[in-house]
């Protein structure tokens, strides 16, 4: 494959392409073709990298996103410092014990560095190129973690952002996006309605949206989800992968990133089946999955996962497409599920995600119920973002009770009342109470606790 | 009766540097037979070979999907505003990797 654009030792080249008539666009802030106005895509000149992209220069490399670099669009001579990624893959027993599943992992980008989502691997791969083409202002449009993430390293690296928002996003998503500084607009719309305004922004100002006219490198930041899987693997691809679908980009790029590796001898060849997780509230791609379709029909959002809430999703009809191609499936589930979900990650496996992984970990227990996945086929679930953003959703979940007084007769008290089990066989008698009690006391006040 | 169609700048270089014009088409079908004889380069990108309306385009009436008001079959109302919108903003993305 000859391919012209930019390259430096160590990269791979790279240029965008059109999908659909196959011409070729360099390496511009550019998302959709001139001519047929399909949408462009990253290629890259494997061959410029065979041999010197392997397990051990992997291994050698940083302990984030970045060991993979050679494989990612970023522009020559840019220097990426900001330690993204390389989030843990989590072996899920208890879960699986739960869902009747033997060998579960859950990769867990609730803890991606800087804002707690997997949108930072994207905005990172974004911004380097925003900065090469000269861009001073970026902007997204956004249902709150791509926000903070664009947020948190546009402050970093000195650009200026502005960012568009559907007016009723969670408090925690716009406070997370104003403190680093970017300039938040609210939009009396939907997602859709807000990307589509954003379109026309990109249009006009000279701006670099990074899912908009910097699309076609952002996304290919998704392709590290899937390079780490396989690493923390042992250089082995799964069974299976699970995946929530928003804009449907995210399910495809790991795909992507498999087979890369596979051509490039990495990993032994495999395919993996993928499977998409939607909210029943918002479930264009799993409704064209399960009937079969190769369109998209537009729904208007109705959820509690609103990260995931995206009626029109630009990458659904090739999500659904491939999903069904890799002999995978599409499930969604109520929003009670989703809460249901968000808790039973967080009691198993001490992961607490937010809705979008609530969607997740619901979906894949139904997938396992259904016999769609089989007890002991590898399987990871992805899981892309914190549950300290999304808090509202468990608003009312548990039982505010009185304050107990600091005092272990009124501790054994209370104990009594909930779970009288558990009550200890020394707290009976009312004198060795009150001495623990003060004891107990004492030492919290040196301890500097009060 | 008259609406008011506006491009992308991609597609203004088929109009002239236009990207408003105004027509007097009743439906999308109308509006896509009127571009054929007012810019013939414009309709060339904007359909395939079928005829039909590129799955790469989206079209709003009035900042709503022409897919929630019916579609080819929805009537355009006088002083309407019918915006084409490459689909990177939703909708279709082109297979292959
Ligand atoms: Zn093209």
């Amino acid at each position: 494959m000859e391919v012209s654009g930019t390259v430096s030792p160590c990269q791979t080249k790279y240029e965008l392409r059109c999908n659909e008539c196959g011409k070729s666009f360099g390496n511009r802030p550019l998302s959709a073709c001139d001519d047929c106005l399909a949408p462009l895509e990253v290629h890259y000149d494997l061959e410029s990298v065979r041999g010197r992209f392997t397990r051990e220069t992997v291994a050698a490399g940083p302990a984030n996103i970045w060991r993979y670099k050679a494989l990612l669009p970023i522009p020559e001579g840019y220097e990426p410092d900001l330690p993204v990624g390389f989030t843990p893959l989590v072996r899920a027993k208890n879960l699986g014990k739960r869902i009747g599943a033997t060998n579960l992992y859950v990769k867990n980008d609730s803890v991606c560095f800087p804002t707690l989502s997997f949108k930072d691997r994207v905005v990172s791969v974004a911004l380097a190129n925003a900065q090469a083409f000269g861009f001073t202002t970026v902007g997204c449009s956004s249902t709150g973690n791509l926000a903070n993430s664009v947020a948190a390293q546009a402050a970093r690296l000195g650009i200026k952002a502005t960012i568009l928002v559907p007016a009723d996003l969670e408090a925690a998503k716009i406070l997370n996006t104003q403190v680093y500084g970017a300039r938040l607009v609210r939009i009396d719309g939907n997602y859709d309605h807000v990307n589509r305004l954003c379109t026309q922004i990109a249009d006009e100002y000279n701006w670099g949206f990074v899912n908009v006219n910097l699309r076609p490198y952002y996304a290919e930041g998704s392709k590290t989800v899937g390079y780490e899987i396989a690493e923390q693997l042992g250089w082995k691809l799964p069974d299976n992968v699970v995946c929530p679908m928003a804009g449907g980009s995210l399910i495809r790029k790991i795909r992507k990133a498999f087979k890369e590796l596979i051509e490039l001898g990495l990993v032994e060849p495999k395919e993996v089946r993928f499977f998409g997780a939607q909210a029943t509230g918002c479930s264009p791609i799993s409704q064209a999955v399960k009937n079969g379709w190769d369109y998209i029909e537009p729904q208007r959002p109705n959820t509690i996962a609103r990260s995931l809430a995206i009626g029109n999703p630009a990458d659904g009809p090739a999500a659904a497409k491939m999903i069904r191609e890799t002999g995978g499936w599409a499930e969604d589930v109520s929003d009670v599920e989703i809460v249901a979900g968000i808790q039973e990650l967080a009691e198993t496996e001490g992961i607490f995600t937010e809705t979008a992984g609530g969607v997740t970990t619901a979906v894949t227990a139904r997938l396992y119920a259904h016999g769609r996945i089989s007890q002991d086929e590898t399987t990871v679930v992805c899981i892309t973002g914190n549950g300290l953003k999304t808090t509202d959703a468990l608003e009312g979940r548990f039982a505010a009770e009185p304050a107990v007084k600091p005092k272990l007769a009124a501790f054994d008290e209370y104990l009594r009342s909930v779970d009288s089990s558990l009550v200890s066989a020394n707290a009976t008698e009312e004198g060795e109470l009150v001495s623990f009690d003060a004891e107990g006391v004492e030492l919290t006040l040196v301890g500097g606790v009060q | 009766m008259s609406v008011k169609v506006v491009l992308p700048t991609a597609l203004a270089r088929h109009t002239d540097g236009q990207k408003i014009f105004a027509s007097e088409a009743t439906n999308l079908p109308g509006l896509l037979a009127e571009v054929d004889t007012k810019f013939p380069a414009l309709s060339q990108n904007i359909k395939d070979e079928q005829g039909k309306l590129r799955r790469f385009i989206n079209v709003y009436i009035n900042d709503e999907d022409i897919r929630f008001l019916g579609g080819d079959a929805h009537q355009f109302e006088d002083g309407d505003e019918v915006m084409l919108i490459p689909s990177i903003a939703g909708g279709c993305f082109a297979d292959g990797d």
